[in-house]
């Protein structure tokens, strides 16, 4: 069956069958390889993408089902004004070590930031509950989407400490 | 290869096939659209609605629809409102939209309880309460939820429209009465004046499923003793209508700390675990009714709450 999807701003049509997965759409037909793929049983979250604004675990979507929706993977964060406040966050805070849980877990703050630019430690950590990382211990993340909270322009001109687990 | 058991060592040795066997895929444009869809493919026809619990379950063959109707464009299906003294709440209602709704938070607390401990946020923001209803595992947490509120699913098909109070709908582990070519459309919930609900659930890990769960929910007469109370609880039975010597001893007594600890004492023997990797039997006996416990007590403090500020609706 033929399917479009509208992917990072585009209109994206390719011939699939129907058990075909989102996360597969986006890797093999579309070469988007930033979206990664782990677990494959919707328990790892480093398939998130976003489906409509929102994020989901794009290995338990059907491309078929993603048809005429919009998908935001990671490739858009990168503007021509630069990098993602998110992408910004992780560098300065060295919110990764191997990087395969990292496009899920930017994709998740994307979202949890474009509906609430200030979210506390507990949202922060709530919104990521459903991602692992094997190397970070998560702390560094949580200070990455800190840091992106509060440069929404992306840039550091502070140097003020992020605060996440400074508090018991 | 196919699954002989649904024991742990088949599912990790069917974890090297991770993509569905094949099928065909249809998305109703309509209610009607869907039930003529389901008529006219028959057996071999599944509804698709969040997909987080199918899709898992076609990728480790342990469903094999040969035809997929998505009713993910069904708006229609997707509401939550008050009437008639009843919540009514769509089938295509997302895990996402109830944890979010201040209506359904002030009227049955007890949704939201369940809903933040119900898988993580993105499958949050994919299934559904109709689909979770309809996967009908022993462990999931929206049954247990609408057995203690005395949910009734509206359920059609070619044969019309029938309502199956929660209880007679699930009709044990994956079975429902939903038959071939119906589906649920609604779920009813009766508001209760001076009620109050709760939900308690111990979990290995966040998001996972439920070790054990209790849900309860009680109204208190003028009196200040019980006049009504629902149990329901996951993943320690296969049936979900087996508590009712739970609430005959509530109905008419004050509620102490004293009746809970008893009312936990009957769910603890009246439940039938069975021992897995996520504990023994005896464990979960002891949960149960240490969750029923815990779950009793705060839907009878929210309960004084919604009477003491003259509310009808907890
Ligand atoms: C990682 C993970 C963790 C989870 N943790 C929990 C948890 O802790 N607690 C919990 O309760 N659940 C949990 N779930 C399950 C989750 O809540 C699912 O979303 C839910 O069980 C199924 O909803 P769905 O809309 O995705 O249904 P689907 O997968 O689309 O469908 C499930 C079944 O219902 C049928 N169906 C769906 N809608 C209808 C309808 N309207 N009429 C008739 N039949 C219908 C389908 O044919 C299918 O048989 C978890 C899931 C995942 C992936
Ligand atoms: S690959 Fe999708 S959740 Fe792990
Ligand atoms: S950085 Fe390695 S899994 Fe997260």
């Amino acid at each position: 069956m033929q399917v479009t999807i509208n992917v990072n701003g585009e209109d994206r049509t390719a011939e699939v069958e129907a058990r075909h997965l989102l996360v597969r759409f986006l890797r093999d037909d579309l070469g988007l390889t930033g979206t990664h793929w782990g677990c494959d049983t919707s328990n790892c979250g480093t398939c998130v993408v976003l489906f409509d604004g929102e994020p989901v675990k794009s290995c338990t979507v059907l491309a078929a089902m993603a048809a005429g929706h919009e998908v935001r993977t990671v490739e858009s964060l990168e503007t021509g004004d630069g990098l993602d406040p998110v992408q910004q966050g992780f560098i300065e805070q060295h919110g990764l070590q191997c990087g395969f849980c990292t496009p899920g877990m930017m994709m998740s703050a994307r979202a949890l930031l474009d509906r609430n630019p200030d979210p506390s430690e507990q949202e922060i950590r709530e919104a990521i509950s459903g991602q692992l990382c094997r190397c970070t211990g998560y702390l560094n993340i949580v200070r990455a989407v800190q840091w992106a909270a509060r440069h929404p322009a992306g840039t550091a001109n502070e140097t003020e400490t992020e605060t996440a687990g400074s508090t018991p | 290869m196919t699954v002989r058991s649904y024991g742990f060592g088949a599912i990790a040795l069917e974890a090297a096939v991770q993509v569905p066997a094949t099928f065909e895929y249809r998305r109703a444009s309509s209610v009607e659209d869907a039930l003529a869809l389901l008529e006219r493919f028959g057996e071999e026809a599944r509804v698709i609605a969040g997909g987080h619990s199918l899709l898992p379950m076609m990728k480790l063959r342990l469903a094999r629809p040969e035809f997929l109707v998505d009713i993910n464009d069904l708006h229609e299906l997707d509401y939550l409102r008050l009437e008639g003294g009843e919540l009514l709440i769509g089938a295509l209602t997302r895990h996402r939209t109830l944890l979010e709704s201040e209506l359904v938070g002030r009227l049955f607390p007890i949704f939201h309880d369940a809903e933040r401990v119900i898988a993580d946020p993105p499958v949050r923001n994919r299934g559904t309460i109709g689909g979770s209803l309809c996967q009908a595992d022993p462990a999931e947490d929206l049954s247990a939820v609408c057995t203690a509120v005395r949910a009734v699913a509206v359920i059609l098909g070619p044969g019309g429209r029938r309502s199956v109070p929660m209880q007679e709908f699930y009709r044990g582990p994956y079975e429902t009465a939903v038959g071939a070519g119906e589906l649920l459309v609604e779920i009813r919930v009766p508001v209760r004046p001076n009620a109050g609900s709760a939900y308690r659930k111990v979990e290995r890990k966040t998001g996972d499923w439920a070790v054990a769960a209790a849900g309860g929910a009680l109204s208190l007469a003028d009196d200040g003793r019980i006049g009504w109370a629902g149990i329901g609880l996951a993943a320690v039975s296969t049936s979900l209508a087996g508590y009712r010597r739970v609430e005959e001893a509530l109905v008419g007594r004050e509620p102490t700390d004293e009746l809970f600890t008893e009312a936990g004492r009957i769910a603890a023997e009246d439940c039938d675990p069975l021992s897995d990797l996520r504990g023994t039997e005896e464990y979960k006996r002891h949960l149960a009714g240490e969750l029923t416990h815990r779950a009793l007590t705060l839907a009878a403090e929210r309960a004084r709450a919604a009477g003491g500020t003259g509310g009808k609706d907890a």
